[in-house]
């Protein structure tokens, strides 16, 4: 028999401090994975938020640097500016890109910096334990929102990839999901072509992966990923929400 | 052009210059009075060498775009007036945390707050005690002319790279907007260490990691001791200062930036009518120049410190004396900028009260 | 009927999820009894009705699985 499926090289072998049934390990391992299969360990830079995935730099075997709270797209520009042939994407959770690095991110977007990030989704802080985040739907009960997310008193939950993909720079946005195999596998597709848009050089890309938290919403793993594709993925409908590959070739 | 002619400057664009002509080719910022001729130069400039000039949206955004072009082995800058530099401090703490090497220039405008637009020494303790978060210090240079505005920003980013920590210039409104004749003398060439550390794609090397996140607290106090040794270090090779008719003075004027320019003129004035008065003007805000004060004063009988601030340095000032020699603080907060004659005197109505002859 | 296909899963790393177990076609997965080193019970491979088809391993958050076809 054959080997058709083991670690990626670009994995390092460190055991994944997240949780049982974590949306992060998957989403880390399509990262390695596109990494290896596009051969580009040698020029990219990762930069990673802050949040649960802050260390990601002991998974990812390529060059990382460190970001404060929602800064991702500022160090990103820093670098890709500095250095525009590498390749620089910024893997980033709801508050970093849609909290307190909105200004950074839309203006990143708007700027169409030739970057890539990657928003990993779940709806709530995670390494926090579990407080409300601007995409936390409606009724959905956390530890700042103990009553139930209501929108007159906390507002709605914030589709900052919509409002991304009305801007002229953005290239390629889409949302995707990690809840089945087959949406998994699309996630990955989705993530190269955003990687693919930042190696032609068409301006910003950016990939929302909806993503499970079982402990902080309280659920098993296997109720969390049911809930990401009953609950979470009518919230954020999934789908290439703009792609300017696709407008030429119309 | 003959590098040893004099070309008239004003301040922020000898700033501007002096970072061109030492290899800075990424320059972020936004715009806020009295240093928006900096960027505007820069969006000029960078052009024209082929580097970078980006606007963020915000202090914020540019002091993160500074920290990720250093990271990536870039000479890169900011500049900004105090509410941005208010703005810049967690990238402050992260550029010392992270020990990439970067300038930040301050152009100390009236605050707290909103403030104003004129020139004040009101963010010496930001500056110089901290002012981001953590145990962390940042070397603060306070030119006094223009011509000290290029030759600092120039050895700004030597420093900087030599041990790997963000510089700042600390100039106030009135340093960024005079107009002088300078030397534009270029870079000097130095030996500095080799730049290992930087991430430009793990190429034929192991990958590297950039990051202040130290979660085992027993490696992290090692970090902060080993950012301590390197402070002490800058404390013993690092602090300036001029001097000014120290030798025999029976009493000395201590200020910096503007306010030492004025304080000299003001010196000349009491001295040319017979009062022994001197002035030292540190140059290092950070490290202080302890060790210089302590033995200048040493014959004083009253030192006059002399702030455009309701007086911050002044605590270094008794600091570095210890208590020896009595300290009077002249402070004018707000973007007043004293004349000489006033400062002469205050130095004569001190001297007299106090019957220093 | 020979498998077409065989997982190794790497106990030490499994944290009990059970996502390769929800989403195996032929249920050749299940929870040991036995406890891994870090307090889990892990998954383990059952069943020679394995096709290979890797989703499991596709869905395993800990890249504990290893598939082999032909």
């Amino acid at each position: 028999m054959k080997k058709v499926f083991s670690r990626p090289k670009c994995l390092k072998p460190a055991p994944f401090h997240y949780c049982p049934g974590c949306g992060h390990s998957i989403i880390h391992r399509l990262v390695a994975e596109l990494i290896d299969e596009m051969d580009i360990r040698g020029r990219t830079i990762c930069i990673p938020p802050a949040g649960c995935a802050v260390l990601a730099y002991n998974y990812f075997d390529i060059d990382t640097c460190e970001s404060a709270h929602g800064r991702g797209c500022a160090i990103a520009t820093g670098f890709k500016r500095s250095l525009p042939d590498r390749i620089v994407f910024t893997y980033q959770g709801d508050g970093d890109m849609a909290a307190i690095g909105t200004a950074e991110t839309i203006h990143a977007a708007n700027r169409g910096e030739i970057i890539t990030s990657i928003f990993v989704n779940n709806a709530v802080y995670g390494m926090t334990g579990g407080q409300m985040a601007p995409t936390t739907m409606l009724g959905q009960k956390t530890t700042t929102s103990p009553y139930g997310r209501r929108s007159k008193v906390e507002g709605y939950p914030l589709k900052i990839t919509d409002l991304i993909a009305q801007l002229e720079g953005a290239a390629y946005v889409a949302r995707t999901s990690v809840a089945t195999p087959a949406k998994v596998l699309a996630t990955k597709k989705a993530i190269k072509k955003a990687l693919e848009v930042q190696m032609q050089g068409l301006g910003y890309a950016l990939v929302e992966v909806l993503s499970p938290c079982p402990t902080n919403w309280k659920v098993s793993p296997k109720e969390a990923f049911k809930y990401l594709e009953e609950v979470m993925e009518k919230q954020y409908p999934l789908g290439v929400l703009k792609d300017i590959t696709q407008a030429k070739e119309s | 052009m003959d590098k040893l002619e004099k070309v008239l400057m004003k301040g922020t664009d000898a700033i501007g210059e002096a970072a061109i002509q030492a290899g800075c080719r990424c320059y972020f910022g936004y715009p806020i009075t009295p240093q928006n001729e900096i960027p505007e130069y820069m969006a000029r400039r960078m052009d024209e060498v082929g580097g970078v000039f980006l606007q963020g949206e915000s202090e914020i955004a540019s002091i993160n775009m500074v920290l990720g072009a250093a990271a990536s082995g870039a000479r890169a800058m900011t500049s900004s007036s105090s509410p941005g530099i208010s703005l810049k401090q967690e990238g402050l703490s992260f550029l010392a945390a992270l020990e990439l090497p970067a300038l930040i220039v301050n152009i100390n405008r009236g605050g707290p707050g909103l403030g104003n637009i004129a020139p004040s020494q009101g963010d010496y303790y930001q500056a110089t005690r901290g002012g981001g978060h953590g145990d962390y210090r940042m070397p603060v240079y306070a030119p006094a002319s223009v011509q000290e505005l290029y030759d600092v920003t120039m050895k700004a980013f030597d420093i900087a790279d030599m041990y790997r920590s963000p510089v700042m210039l600390l100039g106030d409104g009135m340093m960024g907007q005079i107009v002088e004749p300078i030397h534009m003398h270029g870079r000097e060439e130095i030996e500095l260490p080799p730049k290992d550390y930087i991430l430009d794609g793990a190429e034929g090397r192991p990958s590297r990691i950039v990051k202040s996140l130290v979660l085992d607290v027993r490696l992290m106090e090692e970090h902060n001791w080993k950012l301590k040794r390197k402070y002490d270090l800058m404390r013993k090779v690092l602090p300036l200062h001029e001097e000014f008719m120290t030798e025999d003075a029976k009493m000395i004027v201590i200020a910096y930036g503007t306010a030492a320019r004025i304080a000299k003129g003001a010196v000349k004035r009491v001295r040319a009518d017979g009062f022994q008065v001197g002035l030292i003007r540190p140059i290092t805000l950070w490290p202080f120049p302890d060790e210089a004060i302590a033995a200048l004063t040493k014959r004083a009988k009253l030192i006059l410190v002399f702030e455009m601030s309701t007086g911050q340095m002044i605590d270094d000032v008794r600091l570095a004396t210890q208590g020896r020699v009595d300290c009077e603080l002249y402070g004018r907060p707000g973007g007043v900028v004293a004349a000489p004659q006033e400062i002469a005197r205050i130095i004569e109505r001190h001297w007299l009260q106090r019957e220093l002859q | 009927m020979a498998a077409k296909g065989k997982i190794t899963i790497d106990q030490g790393l499994c944290k009990s999820c059970e996502l390769c177990i929800t989403f195996c076609p032929e249920k050749a997965i299940r929870i040991a009894e036995t406890f891994n080193h870090r307090g889990y019970h892990p998954a383990e491979f059952i069943l020679e009705t394995c096709r290979g088809c890797s989703l499991c391993a596709v869905m395993c958050p800990e890249v504990a699985i290893e598939v082999y076809r032909g």
